[in-house]
């Protein structure tokens, strides 16, 4: 096997070079020789030492190989200038080339369920996500907290040793009590111990649970998840007699009514199902077809911004619209009907999606409604839960145990009670009263500030397990790099509790699957990230006791809450993550912090300016929050975003933001009615990334009704003037490649997985919420949000805005020192080494795409945090003064070029992708060679709706978009004429 | 009233303007001189390494192939420099306590690298890459001078971007067939510009496009 | 005798009846017996502190980064922009003075022309640093000249700010020359009246051997005067030059062919502005009203009001062109002038430099010292906040809404500009201190030309 087939470019991988790449790799073998070669902290101290100095003392050697793999890229490509040594390897690993990336398929758990990635690694040191193309819930797509993963893997805050009553201790010494604890447990069978786990889908882990209550009979094992919504396995369980977890198929589904569901933001399968809505909805000719979406939302969403009909209620109100759905047309009202008439017509190719957050009722009138229309086999699927597992109860019950002395020693498995539990648990004195408290996570946070035993938690990328996607499918996680911090994965903390102290992770996973696959069975699944057809079988559903006994919830009256998770930092367990906080906020663009959303209406009859606190009380308690006056926002509701608030972890503390978990409590978890808010008379920062939400009636986000694009597919040119075609500059001949862009505004779902993966790709740095309230983000591309129509039921638009890569670029002409210029296929170069920071550029740039290093945001040398090992080498860090730009990945197209040119041939189309096209979940971005007359972003500007941006001021730009299409139906069409009305 | 100034003042005065003039052209003269001068750019002053590795006796004497060790030179960015096991491959059999190579012996023994100075450098926001260079028939011998003359590793060229440039802009003078890539001493035959020519095209050499800030700048 | 009854009602350029010895001894004395009064230092001590003020600021900027000023994304060029626009323009009335009146053989201009082209010299200094300052990586500035590198790399000559660099050195050095030339003959004077052996090598030197006879005159004249037609230009080029800068881009209020006419008018209209706040003080605290008379405030102000209309024809165009060429951006920046962010900025922009300027058609007012002092410095303070706002208003209000934001300045910025003006005015005292500041050769001339010699 020649190193050549094995790493080809890293960006352009089709599933099947993917495989090629992987299929001639051993790739666990090849970790291990990796380790075995542990001789490298002179290594690192002399090339690495940053790095070198972090490290923890007792670090195993072998975690510092990991490390120093990015000085032999760094020392011959990026290095620090004065790099006065080459350090050879001693035994240099099979498959690794200095200077070539390899890349290694695994899975990382979001809330439990798994999503299969594709790690690119420069000898050793994992830098860049990418979505595993096989894998059924990531269909090569990312989010934003899956590319956040390397920089959270080299978080310097992560916990590092062992802590006994807060002081550090060793391993051994934590084995020796467990020891003692199994012994005990083995004698009283377990009696007053308790395991208190979150969310797992983990065959493995279930199964070691499993077996440990077998060897304790009285063991308990109780599930604390913040984010759990029981009620959906609730209705399931009624409405067809077993508990079940639905799987959508969006791409049959020609009518979709959601109930208060945030399907494209929210859930294990987002990913694939945002894949597979915005397949239905990418319009290229008058004649092609369109889904349709009704959404009902109790708070602003990413699934409400893409809807063709959207109606804001009151979250008490979804309860009565899901009983009129299953009452029929004469009960809904004028609107509702409207859409269930559509969905009857679309027969079983109708979808009701219940919202996640919804109580059993609502679950229960949608599947009701899916089953008559005979949508079940269709459009949804049912599936025995992914995350099915046998518990005592949650944390409400556990508390209850400790106080009545039933349990006495409890060891918390990743989750942190002691941040989110619900207001009316007072967990602190509940583990007060513990014999022993162990808990096993990430960060030193504040449940392990609460524990008796604190053990670092291995990350994903440093772990050997296994999880399940939204589907059932399995994957094979495994590691990229040893532990950095000596962490441990749960399976070895359960196995140590079980009285094993011999085995290590890799044997306790390949254990669960000793029986399903062989040792060629094995490598294959982690060579594909997957294991082949481990997808859960649907379950066939018949009509249990249906909707007897299930009764809607009553209207209630006064203000209402609806808490929602924010977007990024999910339940608080990414607070520390500096990319999440910096990453605005799809709809409001706000960093560093919450803010409790209100309507206009509400906020005109309270008297409220954006920004002004003002005291929620609820059930006795209450919290003070800045007010954030939200378009289209529900009236007489306030949304409370959980997970800020948190002061443990130093990026973490720098954020603003309120905690809602002290308002939630445990019988009102997602929705509570009879607030009581009362406005103070301070204000509080709040942070965005964007000021003006207005198009000031300008041509920007160009947008048509389905029906209207058929009238006149090219709307995108009425009422502007034509782009001009002289000028005095002279064209660019363009013989070797022309590189273009083409951004579908109908596909993009506002979803920040590109701005994101820009980052990680371009090591952008964060620059902190002083430097962002001062407007000196350094985002590259940004996804800019508009609202149209009415402040109280707006049309919310997005779109991309990367360089536009203009072929009569103002920014060119301007530089004195030829900082940025245009390359021979199109593109607008940016020189950092050459820039001397005139700004002239930016302030001839349109399209404010330009940003400028104001201050030094990234240190370097002996400033520098371990979080510089997240860095891509095949970019420049720039530094203090120098301006920066998109410039569509120039790395990977050299790349790619190289790669071509060395086996002398052209560059293939879609061998050369951007890191936004990459992680886009809806393929809304598409990049190629224009002078490629197959190539297939040609096709999407050849589409009748493709516009350029300010085309008007003739700067030719190579990045263009489709005109945003949506399909309302006939009764919106009139509201629909305009197309640009700000 | 007295003279305040002797009577040669207005001399001392001329000269100062002429001698002044003078000074600013030499100095202008000599820094741009001294830019270029091996004083600076450290040409041909051989570095000490750890090990008084010779490419005169590996490659002149012995002939040892430069992929031998340099193994990434074909399909990476990066040459690579050989682990340590590679040099032990021969010093397990030769030399084997030649009191030169204890450092080599240590290195394998202890499992810790051998620390090799570095002689040809470029700064951190040069991408250099090895592969593409000998896949389009630059020569090692182009960049690296004639190895195998030097006991002691020195650097042949100025690597400045001058230098880099002049080549990028017409590599022609510069080519080779590919099987010559890792001769040293190499003889051009008679009608290498026709050949140079015809690698120009066959190895689709565009000069125009090398020229680009992002072909070396990222 | 004639030249003064033409003149009319207009006050004479000279008052009283002087003899030579006695010109020379009082503006020669001011410089060689220094006896200076005790306010002149206590007001070059507090210039001094400025100075410091600058250095430290300019220190901090170096050191921490340009980040520490009001800039951000979009508004990324900042007060940098608008204090090295503003100190060029008050450079150009001493050219203009020196230069143009020459030519145009205006004898008035004798007695202030000496310390105009100190003025411009200093200015000038001050904007050169400016656009240093301004950059992301100051160290790096001479990349922005043709100097032969191994980077194999020049600057590219279509960026205005390469002109730029040539403009300013060029009007630099003439107006160094120019002004030098003119010094020569008073240094002569000074080595001859010079009482230490100090000061007469200092002067001697300087000096550079003028014995002041036929020959040395008659070639003065043809060089000054030939500098004279060198200098004219430059009034007209190098603000000109600088106001491409705007003109050049796109951004909207930016893009308008009136800037060059406008900006020089613009720079005229602050440079008398700055010639008069330093005459007052002057004639008043040398006691020289005689020689610095009310006929030369009097013309001053004639001229700071004509600049001031052409300026603000310029504001009326700027508004109106910006309606009439029907761009959406162009307005919309327009109408965001005046009741955007920056509006405040903008009604006292034209409070000062059009409303208080109108004050001069009274001749009362004109010959009122201190109020002619307010007035200038009300136009000063008018005019740098013009070129502020003609800086941030464009790009914080440019195409795409969603990029829409604003700056506010820090204490850098103020530390900055004001620290300059220190710098600037500590610099005329030591000029004054050390050199005559006013011509004492052309004023004899002009006392013998004018019949006011005893």
């Amino acid at each position: 096997m020649s190193a050549t087939a094995e790493t080809k470019p890293a960006a352009a991988q089709s599933p099947a070079s993917l495989a090629r790449r992987a299929a001639d790799k051993d790739i666990w073998r090849s970790l291990e020789e990796l380790a075995d070669s542990g001789e490298f902290r002179r290594f690192i101290e002399s090339e690495f030492p940053a790095i070198a100095a972090r490290l923890p003392m007792q670090v195993n050697r072998r975690t510092l190989l990991k490390l120093a793999g990015a000085s032999l890229a760094m020392a011959g490509l990026t290095a620090c200038s004065e790099a006065e040594s080459i350090v050879p390897y001693v035994r240099q690993p099979e498959n690794i080339v200095p200077g070539r990336p390899l890349h290694y398929a695994t899975a990382l758990s979001s809330e439990g369920y798994g999503i299969g990635v594709i790690v690119e690694s420069h000898e050793g040191r994992p830098t860049k996500i990418e979505g595993n193309p096989d894998h059924p819930s990531s269909r090569g797509a990312t989010d934003a907290i899956m590319q956040a993963a390397v920089l959270a893997l080299f978080d310097p805050d992560r916990s590092r040793v062992p802590l006994k009553n807060g002081e550090p201790a060793g391993y051994g010494d934590f084995l020796a009590d467990m020891a003692k604890l199994s012994a005990d447990w083995a004698a009283s069978s377990g009696q007053g111990g308790a395991l208190l786990v979150e969310t797992t889908t983990s065959p493995t882990m279930k199964a070691q649970l499993e077996d440990l209550r077998s060897l304790y009979r009285k063991l308990r094992v109780y599930r604390h998840d913040p984010l759990a919504v029981p009620a959906g396995t609730a209705a399931t369980a009624k409405l067809f007699g077993r508990a079940l977890a639905p799987v959508y198929h969006f791409d049959r589904a020609d009518v979709i009514l959601s109930l208060d569901a945030d399907f494209l933001g929210e859930g294990p399968g987002r990913l694939a199902y945002a894949r597979n809505f915005a397949d239905r909805r990418r319009v290229r000719r008058p004649g092609d077809t369109m889904n349709r979406l009704y959404a009902v939302e109790t708070t602003p969403t990413l699934t409400g911004a893409a809807a063709d009909r959207r109606k804001a209620v009151r979250p008490s109100e979804v309860e009565s619209l899901a009983a009129a759905l299953q009452a029929g047309l004469a009960a809904a009202p004028q609107w509702l009907a409207a859409a269930i008439e559509d969905l009857v017509g679309a027969g079983r190719n109708s979808l009701v999606v219940p919202g996640e957050r919804q109580g059993p009722f609502v679950h229960a009138a949608a599947h009701g409604f899916n089953q008559r229309s005979g949508a079940i086999g269709t459009t949804v699927d049912f599936i025995a839960p992914p995350d099915a597992l046998r518990v005592d109860g949650d944390l409400v019950a556990l508390c209850d145990a400790i106080a009545g002395k039933e349990v006495d020693s409890v060891v918390v498995l990743g989750a942190n009670p002691g941040f989110t539990a619900p207001a009316d648990l007072d967990v602190r004195a509940a583990f007060s009263r513990l014999k022993l408290l162990v808990h096993w996570g990430l960060y030193r946070d504040e449940t392990a500030q609460l524990a008796h035993w604190h053990v670092p938690a291995a990350h994903d990328l440093e772990s050997w397990s296994d999880v399940s996607g939204h589907d059932g499918t399995v994957s094979i996680v495994q590691p990229l790099i040893r532990p950095l911090y000596g962490g441990r994965t749960a399976h070895e903390m359960i196995a140590a509790l079980a009285g094993r102290f011999d085995v290590d992770a890799p044997g306790l996973v390949r254990e669960t699957w000793a029986k399903r696959l062989d040792d060629g069975a094995w490598r294959e699944a982690l060579r594909d990230g997957l294991v082949a057809g481990s997808a859960a079988a649907p379950v066939a559903v018949e009509t249990g006791t249906g909707l007897t006994d299930l009764k809607p919830e009553p209207v209630s009256q006064g203000l209402e809450v609806r808490f929602v998770i924010d977007p990024w930092l999910r339940d608080s367990r990414h607070a520390n993550c500096a990319w999440l906080q910096e990453l605005p906020r799809p709809l409001t663009k706000q960093v560093w912090g919450n803010a409790a959303l209100i309507s206009p209406a509400t906020a005109g009859r309270l008297q409220l300016e954006t920004g002004q606190v003002v005291n929620l009380a609820h059930g006795g308690r209450s919290i003070d929050a800045p007010v954030w006056i939200m378009p289209g926002h529900p009236d007489e509701t306030v949304t409370l975003p959980l997970g800020f608030g948190r002061r443990t972890g130093s990026v973490a503390a720098l954020a603003g933001g309120f905690d809602a978990y002290r308002l939630r409590t445990s019988d009102a978890m997602w929705f509570a009615g009879g607030v009581t808010l009362t406005a103070r008379a301070d204000t509080a920062r709040l942070v965005t990334t964007q000021h003006h939400h207005a198009m000031e009636g300008r041509a920007i986000v160009r947008r048509a009704s389905l029906d209207h694009f058929r009238e006149r597919p090219d709307f995108v040119r009425d009422d502007v003037p034509p782009a001009p075609t002289e000028s005095l500059y002279p064209d660019w001949p363009y013989d070797q490649e022309a590189w273009g862009m083409s951004i579908d505004l109908s596909a993009c779902i506002g979803c920040m997985a590109c701005v994101s993966a820009c980052q990680a790709e371009n090591n952008s740095p964060t620059v902190g919420p002083d430097e962002c309230a001062l407007g000196h983000e350094m985002h590259w591309l940004r996804v800019d949000r508009y609202y149209a129509g009415p402040p109280d039921d707006p049309e919310t638009l997005f779109q991309p805005v990367p360089c536009m890569q203009c072929e009569k670029a103002p920014c060119e002409i301007v530089c004195p020192v030829n900082a940025t210029v245009h390359t021979h296929d199109g593109l607008n170069a940016q020189v950092y080494n050459r820039c001397i920071g005139t700004r002239y550029c930016s302030q001839n740039c349109p399209y404010k795409v330009r940003r400028f290093n104001f201050l030094e945001y990234q240190p370097y040398g002996e400033e520098a945090g371990p979080e510089q090992a997240a860095h891509n080498p095949d970019v420049s860090v720039r530094s203090r003064g120098v301006m920066e730009k998109c410039t569509y990945c120039v790395q990977r197209i050299s790349e790619a070029r190289i790669h071509a040119q060395v086996d002398n041939r052209a560059i293939a189309d879609g061998e050369v992708v951007t890191a936004c096209q990459q992680a886009c979940p809806t393929r809304a971005i598409s990049f190629g060679n224009l002078n490629d007359k197959r190539a297939a972003v040609l096709r999407e500007k050849g589409a009748p709706h493709s516009y350029a941006l300010l085309e008007e001021l003739n700067t030719r730009p190579r990045t263009t978009y489709l005109g945003r299409i949506r399909n309302p139906g006939n009764a919106a069409v009139a509201a629909e004429k305009g197309r640009t009305d700000g | 009233m007295p003279q305040i100034f002797s009577s040669n003042a207005n001399g001392i005065a001329r000269f100062v303007l002429w001698g002044a003039l003078f000074v600013g052209m030499f100095v202008a003269l000599g820094g741009t001189a001294l830019l270029r001068s091996s004083f600076l750019t450290g040409v041909g002053e051989a570095v000490a390494q750890p090990v008084p590795f010779s490419h005169k006796h590996h490659v002149g004497q012995l002939g040892i192939d430069c992929r031998y060790c340099h193994n990434g030179v074909e399909t990476s960015s990066s040459a690579g420099l050989p682990a340590t096991e590679v040099c032990m491959t021969c010093h397990s059999q030769l030399f084997t306590n030649a009191a030169m190579l204890a450092p080599v012996r240590a290195s394998l023994a202890s499992g810790r690298p051998l620390q090799w100075k570095r002689v040809n450098t470029v700064p951190d926001f040069v991408f250099f890459n090895h592969s593409i260079h000998v896949a389009k028939g630059v020569a090692c011998e182009t960049c690296h001078g004639e190895v195998d003359d030097l006991p002691l590793m020195a650097r042949a060229e100025p690597l400045s971007m001058e230098w880099c440039l002049v080549c990028h802009r017409d590599p022609e003078p510069n080519l080779r067939p590919p099987q010559n890539i890792f001769l040293m001493h190499w003889k051009p035959p008679e009608d290498i510009d026709r050949i140079r020519k015809s690698l120009t095209s066959v190895l689709d050499i565009h000069p125009e496009t090398m020229t680009d800030c992002y072909v070396c700048h990222r | 005798m004639a030249r003064t009854a033409a003149v009319g009602r207009a006050p004479p350029v000279l008052r009283g009846r002087h003899d030579f010895p006695e010109i020379s001894g009082r503006i020669a004395g001011v410089v060689l017996n220094g006896r200076l009064p005790r306010y002149f230092w206590a007001a070059f001590f507090l210039c001094f502190v400025l100075v410091l003020v600058l250095f430290y600021s300019i220190t901090y900027l170096v050191a921490i980064g340009v980040g520490k000023l009001g800039i951000d994304m979009p508004v990324v060029w900042g007060t940098m922009i608008s204090n090295f626009v503003w100190w060029i323009g008050i450079g150009h009335a001493g050219t203009l003075i020196s230069a143009v009146l020459l030519l145009l053989r205006q004898p008035w201009r004798a007695s202030i022309n000496r310390f105009a082209e100190a003025m411009t010299l200093f200015a000038v200094a001050m904007a050169g640093l400016f656009p240093i300052l301004h950059l992301g990586r100051p160290w790096f500035f001479y990349w922005l000249l043709p100097l032969p590198n191994t980077h194999m790399h020049w600057p590219q000559w279509r960026s205005p700010l390469v002109w730029d660099f040539a403009a300013i050195a060029t009007y630099a050095i003439v107006s160094l020359l120019f002004w030098f030339m003119g010094l020569l003959p008073d240094l002569a004077m000074l080595r001859d009246r010079a009482k230490t052996r100090g000061a007469q090598l200092f002067y001697g030197i300087l000096a550079m051997g003028w014995r002041g006879s036929a020959r040395h005159w008659a070639r003065y004249r043809v060089v000054y005067y030939l500098m004279a037609a060198l200098a004219t230009p430059l009034v007209v080029s190098v603000h000109s030059i600088v106001s491409l800068d705007f003109t050049f881009a796109i951004t909207p209020g930016y893009h308008s062919t009136i800037f060059p006419p406008y900006f020089v008018a613009g720079a005229l209209l602050s440079g008398f502005a700055m010639v008069l706040t330093i005459a007052i003080p002057l004639r008043w605290a040398f006691s020289v009203e005689d020689l610095i008379t009310l006929r030369h405030m009097d013309n001053a102000a004639k001229l700071m009001i004509a600049s001031g209309l052409i300026v603000a024809y310029g504001y009326a165009s700027e508004a109106f062109f910006a309606w009439y060429s029907g761009e959406a951006w162009e307005r919309t920046m327009m109408v965001q002038r005046a009741v955007g962010p920056y509006s405040t900025l903008f009604w006292i922009m034209l409070a000062c430099n059009v409303g208080v300027l109108q004050l001069l058609w009274l001749r009362r007012v004109r010959l009122n010292m201190p109020a002619l002092f307010a007035i200038a410095v009300i136009v000063n303070i008018g005019m740098w906040i013009e070129r502020y706002v003609i800086v941030v208003s464009g790009p914080s209000r440019d195409f795409l809404p969603s990029a829409w934001g604003d700056q506010s300045l820090t204490w850098l910025d103020f530390g900055i500009l004001f620290g300059s003006i220190g710098t600037f005015f500590a610099l005329i005292f030591l000029f004054v201190r050390i050199l005559p500041a006013i011509t004492i050769f052309e004023v004899e001339e002009l006392a013998e030309e004018t019949g006011r010699v005893a």
